[in-house]
């Protein structure tokens, strides 16, 4: 299973308190993870990639062991560490805007 | 006895106040979706408890909640567990889906506008500005964007779908205000269910006679001396609000950036009411409920000056339909004020006398019990105030 960690408003939208957990098909990436993550939370549609170009958000961005894979292709693989849920993959809003 | 329900939209969230008809004593829920800026929240005329709102962050972009009990309790419209299968069985989520016309089957729609500097950019989706329920449908909705375009929802806000051709009425001529180029103002007209008007910063008015189909620019009489290379060019102009009593459809009422302007033909011309008003420029305006000619302003010192003339928040009373305006200034702050009261946070009951609600940009909602005689605070400390909306509960 794959972890992810929302930013605090998007759990509240989410409805849902702590990390999710997602079940992935095939290859582990951005692009499959916002996939299964949007499908089992369609109220996160649009707020973190585009409704119209799936592309990222300008103030979301994306992190993963110790790294910032934001600027990374969506359809990169994740590290292993993220693939076998022995690390999260996190959802970050940027320190800037509003 | 009636009751009275405030929805008061703000940058950190929405509140809900209740009164009962003599609005003295107030209850405060809230705050909703605290931390996002709550541009708009307003109830269906045919179902009060039927509530919608405009939930916006320049983090995560737009959501539209749906309440369907007063308030109490709100969803994305679509994402109740019964909702959110479609016929595919795939979930939908899409109640903030709000894409601008390309289709082939409307023309292509244009996809560019004026920028600030006179370039052309893309459409882009920004923000909900304003959502209009149908007088009629409570599952009937509008939403004013930015960038500036009209949605309809026939869903209860499931899913939304541009108007077009609102933007072929020379889109490519309009330019944002300084708050962004945003539709901000949807009026619908009782008596006429296929009319509509609409007001854009910095567009102006455009009315349809055809429930949204086509559109045609309003804005005869508007003058922009500063603002546009041809002062009196049939768009561009930066409307703040217009405002119409339901009683007497041909007669609508303006804030323009600068000048206060009144229409007697339903936006074929526009004519200059500022009269004695200390100056012209505001953001709202309201008209009294049961005295069409009795019409509120409250004037802002200038386009960079955001706050009242002297430090003195006063709100500026017609009742000649323009043109004679008197201070209305009891119980209002009267030195060191320099508030800001934005274009949708300004709004009337239908009481008897009838109730007169702003917010400002400092967290005050003030309100009058008796046409604007008198005003007190009903809340103080509340983040800056985006929206004010008021329901009747009989």
């Amino acid at each position: 299973m794959i972890r992810v960690v929302l930013p605090a408003h998007l759990r509240t939208l989410a409805r849902v308190g702590g990390e999710v957990t997602l079940k992935v098909e095939g290859p582990v990436t951005q692009r499959s993870v916002l996939d299964a993550l949007e499908a089992q939370y369609p109220m996160l549609r649009g707020t973190i990639r585009d409704h119209g170009t799936l592309k990222r958000r300008a103030f979301v961005r994306f992190f993963a062991c110790e790294q910032d894979l934001s600027h990374e292709s969506p359809d990169a693989p994740l590290p292993d560490a993220v693939a076998s849920g022995v690390e999260p993959f996190l959802i970050v809003g940027a320190m800037a805007g509003g | 006895m009636s009751k009275v329900r405030l929805l008061v939209g703000t940058r950190k969230g929405a509140f809900v106040l209740t009164s009962d008809g003599k609005r003295k004593q107030w209850d405060v829920n809230g705050p909703f979706f605290g931390g996002w800026e709550m541009y708009h929240l307003k109830g269906s005329p045919a179902d009060p408890n039927r509530l919608y709102a405009s939930q916006t962050s320049s983090w995560f972009g737009q959501v539209i909640q749906r309440s369907d009990d007063g308030g109490k309790t709100w969803n994305p419209p679509g994402t109740r567990p019964e909702d959110l299968m479609g016929g595919d069985g795939m979930p939908k989520g899409e109640s903030n889906m709000f894409l601008y016309d390309a289709s082939a089957e409307t023309g292509k729609p244009l996809t560019t506008h004026q920028w600030y500097d006179g370039s052309q950019r893309p459409w882009e989706f920004k923000r909900v500005w304003h959502l209009e329920p149908s007088l009629t449908d409570p599952d009937t909705v509008y939403a004013g964007a930015e960038d500036a375009a009209l949605f309809k929802s026939v869903d209860g806000g499931k899913t939304w779908k541009e108007l077009a051709g609102l933007r072929s009425a020379k889109g490519q001529l309009w330019q944002p205000g300084a708050g962004g180029m945003c539709l901000h103002t949807i009026v619908l007209d009782k008596g006429r269910p296929d009319r509509m008007f609409v007001a854009i910063s910095a567009a102006g008015t455009f009315r349809s006679d055809d429930a949204g189909k086509t559109w045609r620019p309003t804005n005869k009489g508007l003058v922009s001396k500063y603002e546009l290379p041809d002062p009196d060019a049939e768009v561009g102009h930066c409307v703040h609000c217009i405002a119409m009593h339901p009683s007497r459809p041909n007669v609508l009422f303006m804030q323009k950036h600068w000048d206060v302007l009144r229409s007697d033909d339903a936006g074929e011309s526009w004519r200059e009411i500022s009269g004695n008003l200390p100056s012209d420029f505001g953001f709202p305006i309201a008209v009294h409920a049961h005295e069409p000619n009795t019409v509120y302003v409250v004037p802002i010192k200038s386009d960079s000056e955001h706050y009242p003339p002297d430090g003195k928040l006063r709100v500026y009373r017609s009742r000649t339909g323009g043109d004679e305006w008197e201070p209305l200034t009891k119980g209002l702050p009267q030195q060191d004020c320099y508030v800001n009261i934005l274009r949708d946070a300004m709004t009337v009951d239908s009481l008897e006398p009838c109730g007169i609600y702003f917010g400002t940009t400092a967290g005050q909602v003030y309100g009058s019990a008796n046409g604007g005689d008198s005003w007190a605070p009903i809340v103080q400390n509340f983040p800056a105030v985006l929206s004010v909306e008021v329901q009747v509960l009989r």
